[in-house]
């Protein structure tokens, strides 16, 4: 899923690096308001979790691969601020210090994994939890639910930055079909991650779930 | 569990699979980079600047051994993103009242 220099021309990169810096200071003021002593250390240690599990790929089909990606894990645990730029922190180590996805598609791999991933995934956890009994188990299933589909969103970003730059000429439909299709089956990998990891922090400490302590706290915060 | 048990078994545990287990991970193309050699686009994809650089592709630059190379750079990764992301996020939150 990190899109290496050359697949999309410069012009459009910048444009998607500009919606990623505004996303990152939009997310920079809501965590600033929202991280305290006890949440602040879990989002740093969700950024290194992610970034060791992103180096765990696992085979999908035959000569493919996947691993996960994270955003929606990290929306669940530290809330989609913090998320964002927990990720935005684990692309930038990937760039720089391992060539992992190219340095002029920072602000490309950023908007598709930092921004569309999380808040996407975000989206669809709130949406999962509307739905679902109020209890514990909820959070891990509804996070999983936002796990899978956060995969094909932020491979459906990549074909709107491919309509909109590629620098090769095949069919938009023909990448958007392939992309989503690949991603659909890696989406199954990055739920069954996602809901092990939720379900292992919320049994040992549920308290500093983001998406399970949010619906409890709400009334303290207020008062 | 405190939080201080907590965090330190997250990174106990990150670091393990980082320096342990990615050994192990598929070195099949990802989704992306298959999809790109189906189409056809891969070659337009150019090597990263830094694409020679010591820690480049999760391996440490003259290391022969691959369990070693891969799961040293791994280390160093969640050494190196756990410095950056705990650094942000202890600058970014709330301070308790001073008492």
């Amino acid at each position: 899923m990190h899109i290496p220099d050359g697949f999309i021309d410069l012009p459009t990169s910048a444009i998607f690096a500009a919606a990623s810096a505004g996303a990152i200071t939009y997310s920079l003021v809501g965590a600033r308001k929202q991280l305290d002593e006890k949440s602040a250390p879990l989002a740093g240690l969700t950024a290194v979790f992610i970034f060791a599990v992103q180096m765990l790929n696992f085979p999908v089909a035959a000569g493919t691969s996947g691993h996960l990606l994270g955003g929606a894990l990290a929306a669940v645990l530290v809330g989609p601020y913090a998320a964002t730029l927990a990720l935005t922190v684990v692309l930038v180590m990937q760039a720089f210090l391992f060539a992992d996805g190219g340095l002029s598609a920072i602000g490309l791999n950023v908007f598709n994994m930092s921004v569309l991933g999380v808040w996407g995934g975000y989206a669809v956890f709130l949406l999962a939890r509307k739905i679902l009994p109020k209890n514990k188990s909820s959070i891990a299933v509804a996070a999983a639910a936002a796990g899978f589909i956060s995969v094909p969103i932020a491979a459906v970003g990549f074909v709107f930055q491919y309509a909109i730059g590629a620098t090769a000429t095949f069919s938009v439909t023909t990448v958007l079909g392939a992309m989503v299709g690949t991603h659909i089956l890696i989406g199954i990998g990055e739920a069954i991650i996602t809901a092990l990891t939720v379900s292992a922090v919320i049994a040992s400490r549920s308290d500093l779930v983001f998406g399970w302590k949010d619906k409890t706290s709400t009334l303290e915060i207020r008062s | 569990m405190s939080n201080r048990k907590f965090i330190i078994a997250g990174l106990l545990i990150s670091a393990l699979l980082a320096g342990g287990a990615s050994f192990y991970a598929s070195s099949s193309p990802d989704g992306l980079e298959k999809v790109a050699e189906e189409i056809g686009f891969i070659d337009t994809a150019k090597d990263s600047a830094n694409a020679d650089t010591a820690l480049a592709d999760y391996g440490v630059k003259g290391v022969e051994n691959e369990r070693l190379s891969v799961g040293v750079a791994g280390v160093i990764g969640v050494i190196a993103t756990g410095a950056v992301s705990g650094g942000l996020f202890l600058l970014l939150r709330r301070k308790k009242p001073t008492s």
